[in-house]
């Protein structure tokens, strides 16, 4: 089912909900660090929020311990998602490395990392995607890397295009790789996307503007690092996640970068 | 205005899990805690709902639970299956009608309280994540002693409970744990302030 409306008034909505956002920080309000499970623009997520407040619990033993993983679930190959196949896939190098920290800027060491993105041409491997971009015989598009001791990771990937959605007419999402993580505790659990900066399409596309403060939604984009570039090889880009942090500390002085 | 430490490390947000996790998510043994023939397997299974009644195709659970004896286990593997390991990690997408099966065991208590599995619900179209808890029916006694089953409204308690439904043909005991994003019975969803 294709969504007939225009980008138009989509952003015009997205606009009213920001506004709306930006009007509550003024009052004195926590800008919100996480999208909004309710976000109308984002057209698949009407049906899928809960309408109840969520139930406030404190993590018992359960919540406050994760999944155990280590070097005998991932191979070291893994973290190179340009060797996969038998030649080298189509696209910019590019290597996106950074560190999982925790709330308090501890490093979250031995834990699971997981990515996966589309194409250079902005395709996925699945067979419900289809984008009409070619498929790329050697490129999977998907990473997997164990953290080490500084909570630091390190893929080798090729740039990954945009794509169209059928969110509403000429929807595209920005150009980003899923990422995957856990913590220390399962209530860190998080899974999100990487962007890379400077991309025209932010301040059209719904999953990303479902974040309504600026600030956060800058955290997801990683920053251009010209000391990762290797010479010859590939372009450097330095993207660090935080799994928790203090729900209500936030930087008024925190500019937007898009 | 001074940057206090704390504040250099606000959380990274969010986001869909969106659409094509399927070749990258779900792994070889994910949903098989256990594996089917283990003397205590039971089937924990269900189906996801949006707030129309119409099942999710795309969504994608983790359960997180401890063993049979209560026991948190702190095993590497939980992506290498070995068939003998429990790691209490489990990973299942569901199928094209919205439906989930995990083979695992019952949980015993931690530490004296209410088993339960912790229940992670992912999806295109939830922006970010849900948890909830499955607890049992058989530990009537227990579960009326729990905290989070105490906090929330008697007439949404049932959907933090699963069902049972009697025993397959393997002789393994079925429990059900529908999920409902909205709507009707919607699931009660847990924020845990860590
Ligand atoms: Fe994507």
């Amino acid at each position: 089912m294709t969504d007939t409306t225009s980008q138009h008034e989509i952003s015009a909505e997205m606009q009213a909900i920001e506004a709306e956002a930006r009007a509550r920080v003024a009052e004195g309000n926590a800008p919100e660090l996480h999208p909004r499970r309710d976000y109308p623009p984002y057209r698949s997520s009407i049906l899928r929020h809960p309408t109840h407040e969520l139930v406030r619990a404190d993590p018992e033993e359960i919540e406050r311990h994760s999944p155990a993983f280590g070097h005998s679930d991932v191979s070291p190959l893994e973290s190179d998602l340009t060797i996969q196949h038998n030649a080298e896939p189509l696209g910019e190098r590019m290597t996106v490395s950074g560190r999982v920290l925790d709330g308090e800027g501890r490093p979250v060491r031995h834990q699971l990392v997981e990515v996966w993105q589309a194409n250079a041409g902005g395709r996925y491997v699945h067979k419900r995607d289809q984008h009409p971009a070619p498929l790329d015989p050697n490129f999977t598009g998907v990473g997997r890397v164990i953290t080490g001791d500084n909570g630091e990771y390190s893929f080798t990937t090729i740039k990954p295009g945009p794509y169209p959605w059928r969110n509403h007419l000429n929807a595209w999402r920005p150009a980003h790789i899923h990422f995957s993580l856990f913590g220390t505790a399962f209530t860190q659990r998080l899974i999100t996307q990487m962007y890379f900066p400077g991309d025209p399409l932010f301040a059209l596309d719904p999953i990303y503007q479902s974040i309504t403060d600026p600030a956060a939604r800058a955290r997801l984009i990683g920053v251009y690092d010209h000391d990762l570039s290797v010479p010859e090889f590939s372009l450097g880009y330095r993207w660090d996640i935080v799994l928790t942090g203090p729900k209500s500390t936030w930087m008024e002085s925190e500019e937007a970068h898009d | 205005m001074t940057e206090s430490p704390a504040a250099r490390y606000v959380q990274t947000p969010a986001q869909t899990v969106g659409p094509f996790y399927g070749f990258a998510l779900p792994y070889d043994g994910g949903a098989e805690l256990v594996p089917g023939h283990h003397p205590h397997a039971i089937r924990l299974h269900g189906t996801v709902f949006d707030g129309a009644g119409e099942p999710v195709p795309d969504a994608i659970l983790e359960i997180w639970q401890a063993d049979e004896t209560g026991a948190l286990r702190n095993e590497r593997g939980s992506l290498a299956r070995d068939g003998f390991g429990f790691t209490g990690f489990g990973r299942a997408a569901v199928d094209f009608g919205g439906h989930y099966t995990f083979t695992t065991v019952e949980p015993g208590p931690v530490a004296g309280g209410a088993p339960y599995v912790l229940v992670t619900v992912f999806a295109r179209g939830l922006i970010h994540h849900l948890f909830t808890r499955a607890y049992f029916p058989g530990n009537a006694e227990l579960n009326a002693t729990d905290a989070v089953l105490a906090a929330v409204p008697a007439d949404r308690r049932h959907t933090l409970v699963c069902v049972q439904e009697g025993t397959g043909p393997t002789g393994a005991a079925s429990y059900r744990f529908d999920i409902r994003l909205q709507g009707e019975n919607e699931t009660v969803f847990l924020d845990f302030d860590a």
